[in-house]
């Protein structure tokens, strides 16, 4: 979510850096990755960050199942809204609060956050503490589609799209069908 | 939105995003840990002029939820009952560094000059004033309404084609007069049920219909929601100014007893801002039935109040007085 709000909605100029299919393959292979370090998908449970978190969580979710037809694609999503744990409210404009659904309890469980933009790690910061509020996890872990560096905080992601090199002026969107017209990560530069 | 004065202030869009809000700060109500870190280091002053224990304790509530600081300012035992003006109490309270002023005042229009004398930078929410309207008790009924009537999704909905109606002392009423605004902003169909000593002037210029008869309206109106207004036993005597002869007649015409329970449409609820007068407006039977949803009235303002206080004080504060 970092650079999710545009200043602007104009992205005539921007660059496709990940199509539908490679955003299609980028996720499979992180579903991979989340059994292989877990050793299965029986204490996972993935919590999309809203808005473009939840609708990802949703598609490893269906991947896991996939590959591992004994878990139940409901116990293993769900959503986390931390709008009321930011540290920059006071910064912005008022944010509606988005839903935060959790399959029975996180207490024991292996929870993966997933966002779609990893930016500066201030969302990040403010999902573990929204976790803290809801229970005591075994562990909890990040997937992102895309991480574009320049981190303000000790945080870094266990699972990645696609590590993108931007300069901290170039804004990245990603677009996903459940939301937007298309799948598609865009960046716009300065230079563009 | 700045401050929340009046529910006729409010548009559709308003009413909605604070009940979705409102729908979001309910579900945190249920975890384990109840408090949220949003409004840390925010101060909230309650300022009461007018003796209220649920109002009060609800917003002290909300704003800790979210980690507000609330300091509580009764007119009684303060520097008011020694003759201090409103103004030089807000000027006080502004010296203190309130974020907001959640204001119970006698005087009908109390807040409003609160918010426009530009004695306080901060956001005025109006907690009843005299008369005139109590804007987050409506609030909580529409959310209560909305919850128990429109269904489980309810996000982003009003209260299109619902009926409800309004029995009791009108006259009197802040919270009737705020809940007709408000609920009609939402699109429901609102009755007054009253006797005709207890209706007010000019009431033909509200958006709503009056009745004199409360079996009529149950048995030909059909509401989805009955809501019980409080009536004060004194307003008979002819001191009080001898509105209704008696408290049994007064029950009579205009209480929910058992029979106009039963009359009820089977989804209706009955709902009743409290505190109760039972055996006078509501009959024990009426106010225990499961169909009665006035505890959970409660509950609903506490969220209700998060959300207000969330929209007025978590955003970037767009101070009117920058520059000065």
């Amino acid at each position: 979510m970092g650079s999710a709000t545009p200043a602007s909605d104009d992205w005539s100029a921007a660059r496709v850096v990940l199509g539908e299919a490679e955003i299609a393959r980028a996720l499979t292979r992180i579903a991979h990755e989340i059994l292989e370090r877990n050793k299965g998908g029986d204490d996972v449970l993935l919590l999309g960050i809203p808005t473009r978190g939840v609708p990802l969580a949703h598609r490893l979710a269906a991947r896991l199942v996939e590959v591992e037809p004994t878990l139940d694609v409901r116990r293993v999503v769900g959503s986390l809204d931390i709008t009321m744990y930011r540290d920059d409210l006071h910064h912005h404009p008022t944010r509606s609060i988005g839903t935060t659904e959790i399959p029975g309890t996180i207490d024991g469980k292996v929870v993966v956050l997933v966002d779609d933009v990893l930016f500066s790690g201030r969302t990040i910061r403010a999902a573990l503490d929204a976790i803290s509020d809801l229970g005591r996890p075994r562990a909890v872990q990040l997937a992102a589609l895309v991480d574009r560096g320049h981190r303000e905080l000790p945080i870094r992601a266990d699972f990645v799209g696609k590590n993108l090199p931007t300069s901290q002026s170039e804004r990245v969107r990603v677009l996903l069908r459940e939301q937007d017209d298309r799948d598609a990560v865009l960046i716009e530069g300065d230079d563009a | 939105m700045r401050h929340l004065l009046s529910a006729g202030d409010l548009t559709r869009d308003e009413a909605v995003l604070i009940l979705d809000t409102a729908a979001q700060m309910a579900a945190t109500q249920s975890r384990e840990m109840k408090k949220l870190p949003t409004l840390r280091g925010r101060t909230v002053v309650n300022l009461f002029f007018e003796d209220s224990t649920r109002t009060r304790i609800s917003f002290e509530t909300a704003a800790k939820r979210l980690s507000a600081d609330v300091i509580n300012f009764s007119a009684k035992g303060s520097s008011v009952s020694k003759g201090e003006s409103l103004k030089d109490t807000a000027l006080t309270l502004q010296a203190m560094g309130a974020d907001a002023v959640v204001i119970r005042h006698q005087a009908s229009g109390a807040p409003h000059t609160l918010a426009a004398a530009g004695w306080t930078s901060g956001a005025v929410i109006n907690a009843g004033d005299g008369t005139h309207q109590h804007p987050t008790q409506a609030l909580l009924d529409a959310f209560t309404v909305r919850r128990h009537l429109v269904g489980t999704d309810a996000t982003g909905r009003g209260l299109d084609g619902l009926h409800v109606a309004i029995v009791g002392d009108v006259l009197h009423s802040r919270v009737a007069r705020s809940n007709v605004q408000l609920l009609t902003t939402l699109g429901a169909r609102v009755t007054l049920v009253a006797p005709p000593t207890l209706v007010p002037v000019g009431v033909s210029a509200w958006p709503c219909e009056v009745s004199y008869h409360l079996d009529e309206v149950v048995r030909d109106g059909k509401p989805d929601a009955l809501m019980m207004l409080r009536v004060q036993r004194e307003r008979m005597s002819s001191a009080g100014g001898g509105f209704f002869p008696s408290p049994l007649e007064y029950t009579r015409g205009y209480g929910l007893d058992a029979t106009r329970l039963a009359a009820l449409p089977e989804h209706a609820i009955v709902m009743h801002p409290g505190p109760m007068n039972r055996g006078l407006e509501i009959s024990a039977d009426a106010a225990d039935s499961p169909r009665a949803v006035i505890v959970e009235q409660v509950a609903n303002g506490v969220a209700v109040r998060m959300a207000v206080l969330y929209l007025l004080l978590a955003g970037e504060q767009t101070n009117e007085k920058v520059g000065q």
